[in-house]
């Protein structure tokens, strides 16, 4: 077998799969899954992470073709490069499913996630936590003599740091959206 | 305007003109207040015959059978509830050895789901993780083109079972039958031609490998006869050697010359040896299943391996190959032929010679050796006389699950696709018995037997009814041991030798079931009567139950212990010293 001389390299036109298969690391990858807008398909989609045993640490889904009754579902996930490959090949044959885009292949994605945050408080700690609000580009959306209700968007680093920033000024309530996503370039 | 007109009927109408456009010919099931309307179509017309089972389960293992040997998507029609979750046993194996079903299940009316109605399940819900796709059909408008749907994506890509679930309301309603061909299907259409570079590359290591060998399976059989056709041409011009999973038996001639036996947790040492020395391993249809690769970090270590098969997730799940094709393993197999032909069909003969040298020396080992007596019957015995006495009949076999599967796999040779029917991938005892009558439905003159243990047969002993309603003459021939031999077997082995409750206790007498429902029943103990006995089995035209009783502790070999590489398989001689504890699976 030896004769046959594989090159060690770019998979793009060779037959072999030449990536690390076998690589232990594992890596959060975004995927796209655009499936018909039908009664079950979330619980499809659901029940196959949860039946196979991967994880989902994000999840967002909404119509984006109403006409051509298309939901876009945005997975983040997390394994090894053979985890991942198989979460995208049983994606796949779901038979609602028409596309799996993973996002995270050579370059990061743009993404992006909303939230909204409840912070309670009066005096210093209340003008504090305006302060650092604007330093996020975060508006007030609701407020009362006792609190603020922030809304935040940004990639979900970013909501993390304003979380934990909120924390010890009062934070009671938050809402996220999961993250939404597109690749970058055309 | 005429024409317009006739298009209008009721869902329970479109469902039986959905079933005629099909081609369908035959359906099983069982009936119940939620399909009544369905009942009253399928009693006012001839073209679809409606087998009426004894228990759901059981339709969905005739329909099963009926596929498995036709290559026609089998049909099963069941009402709400309890009709839709007896059948999730049937689905699951069906799903797990992509076998095409289309089942219908009555549903409580639509305005009533979700209020815990008499006999309502969540179907869909339960049968979600159980079908390849289902659907709940709300309108009668889209009955017929669902209808249509899912025999598209039942018999397309990887088949396997679909489940439509209707509410009765919908089934009285009335609305606008169209014809298969209007159904909407574009959107389902698997990949079936493969890549051609990679197949290129595939006879290139066809051209030089030393030591070759072809791993075969279900979808060699699932994609037709004419897959198998080119797959005997392809392993008898190059001369490799062949070997097959559990599903895969018959696609290739047992009686072929390059063909090895299976291969597998108890398949023959001569194929386990071969997989794990190989240097090229072509997987045409298999996917690489806990019981065919034993401990995976050790499954053939020095081999380039080839997986061909039209469900891309089956592709690098459990061991990583080298050089994958997503593709039908037919279409597949004519581009390998033709390029490995134009090419010069060139093969690397004296490193064959030196394989089939070693391979040779393996089969010496002459691993299937079993002590016979004069006193008990043997199992492997037994089943090398029924093998004898039925050699050159055009004859379908079932199996239920267990010692007796394997012996049957093991000794009994098939030479055609289509004529071995076993549960496989969810190992569901209580498959054969209701799988032969499917069979024997669909073949009302082959000759069906069901190959069976005794504690297996008993799980589905009901369909004994069916099988006289519908006068199938099918042949069940029990090894009884009075055992769960298989379970026996492990305790023995694994579990020190402690038999927790793997006894058949309180047995019937087979004779009298038998008689009591207007079959033949035959018992035999005696070696020296076994041919008499079972040739009086073959010669009976009708339903026979044929009590044979064996010994009762004789354990199947050879066997790869669970967690184990190929390379320590344990023969009947080595089973005495073997001390290992207990594995995991």
């Amino acid at each position: 077998m030896a004769a046959l001389n594989i090159k060690k390299g770019s998979t793009s036109h060779s037959a072999y799969d030449l990536r690390d298969f076998h690589s232990e690391v594992e890596r959060s990858h975004t995927l796209a899954v655009l499936v018909d807008n039908e009664a079950g398909v979330l619980a499809r989609v659901i029940g196959l992470f949860s039946g196979r045993g991967y994880n989902i640490d994000s999840l967002t889904v909404a119509e984006v073709d109403h006409k051509g009754h298309r939901s876009r579902i945005t997975i983040v996930t997390r394994g090894t490069v053979a985890v991942i490959d198989q979460i995208k090949a049983q994606l796949g044959r779901i038979v609602p499913v028409h596309q799996v885009i993973d996002l995270t292949t050579e370059s990061t994605p743009v993404e992006r996630e909303l939230a909204l945050f409840k912070v309670a408080g009066t005096g210093d700690k209340r003008v504090e936590a305006l302060r650092l609000a604007d330093i996020f580009r975060a508006n007030v959306v609701d407020s009362t003599l006792e609190s603020f209700v922030f809304e935040i968007t940004g990639t979900p680093e970013k909501i993390d740091a304003f979380a934990e920033l909120m924390r010890p000024l009062g934070l009671s309530d938050v809402a996220r959206t999961g993250v939404a996503a597109l690749p970058r370039g055309i | 305007m005429e024409r317009v007109m006739a298009r209008q009927m009721t869902g329970a109408k479109m469902v039986v003109q959905a079933l005629k456009d099909q081609g369908v010919d035959t359906i099983f099931g069982y009936p119940g207040g939620a399909v009544l309307p369905i009942y009253d179509e399928i009693f006012q017309q001839n073209d679809v015959r409606h087998i009426l089972v004894r228990h759901e389960q059981a339709a969905v293992h005739m329909a099963e059978g009926y596929a498995r040997s036709t290559g026609k998507p089998g049909c099963v029609l069941v009402t709400s509830g309890p009709g839709a979750t007896n059948a999730v046993t049937g689905l699951t194996d069906a799903l797990m050895d992509s076998i095409p079903l289309v089942v219908f299940s009555g549903q409580v009316p639509t305005f009533m789901i979700g209020t815990d109605g008499f006999q309502e399940a969540d179907t869909v819900g339960i049968t979600r993780p159980c079908t390849k796709h289902n659907w709940l059909v709300k309108e009668t408008e889209k009955l017929a083109e669902t209808i249509h749907q899912a025999f598209h994506v039942a018999t397309s890509g990887r088949p396997g079972p679909v489940l439509i679930d209707i509410p009765k309301d919908v089934q009285f309603a009335t609305g606008t039958y169209s014809a298969p061909k209007a159904a909407r299907v574009d959107h389902y259409q698997p990949k079936v031609k493969g890549d051609l570079d990679a197949i290129t590359k595939l006879v290139e290591l066809i051209e030089t490998a030393e030591r070759p060998i072809f791993y075969t399976g279900g979808g060699v059989i699932n994609s037709g006869t004419a897959a198998s056709q080119l797959m005997c041409e392809l392993v008898d011009a190059t001369g490799f050697p062949i070997t097959s999973t559990l599903m895969g038996l018959g696609a290739y001639p047992a009686s072929g010359k390059n063909w090895l036996g299976m291969l597998g947790m108890h398949g023959l040492y001569e194929a386990n040896l071969a997989m794990h020395g190989c240097d090229l391993m072509i997987n045409l249809g298999a996917r690489f299943d806990d019981r065919i690769t034993g401990r995976v970090a050790d499954f053939s270590p020095k081999s380039t391996k080839v997986h061909v098969d039209i469900d891309a997730s089956s592709i690098n799940k459990i061991v990583h190959v080298d050089l994958p094709i997503v593709g039908d393993v037919g279409h597949v197999l004519e581009d390998a032929l033709k390029i490995w032909k134009s090419r010069g069909r060139k093969v690397n003969k004296e490193g064959l010679a030196k394989w089939w040298a070693k391979i040779e020396g393996w089969k010496k080992v002459n691993c299937l050796a079993y002590t016979n007596s004069e006193k008990t019957i043997k199992p492997q015995y037994a089943l090398q006389r029924l093998e004898a006495l039925t050699k050159g009949r055009d004859r379908y076999i079932t199996t239920e699950v267990g010692q007796h599967q394997m012996w049957a796999a093991q000794f009994l040779g098939f030479d055609a696709p289509n004529r071995w029917m076993t549960s496989g991938g969810l190992g569901t005892m209580g498959y054969g018995f209701p799988a032969s009558i499917g069979v024997q439905i669909a073949h009302p003159d082959a000759l069906v037997i069901n190959v069976a243990g005794e504690a297996s047969w008993l799980m589905n002993m009901q369909e004994m009814g069916t099988a006289t309603q519908f006068r199938t003459p099918v042949k069940q021939f029990i090894l009884n041991n009075e055992r769960l031999g298989m379970v026996r077997q492990w305790q023995q082995l694994l579990h020190g030798e402690r038999y927790s409750h793997s006894w058949s206790e309180s047995l019937p007498d087979f004779v009298k079931l038998a008689e009591s429902f207007g079959w033949k029943g035959i018992r035999c103990d005696d070696p020296a009567k076994l041919d008499d006995a079972i040739m009086e089995m073959l010669n009976y035209d009708g339903p026979v139950l044929f009590d044979c009783l064996v010994e009762k502790h004789e354990n199947c070999f050879p066997m790869i212990p669970s967690g184990k590489p190929h390379n320590e398989m344990l023969l009947a001689a080595d089973a005495e010293a073997f001390k290992s504890g207990a594995t995991l699976v």
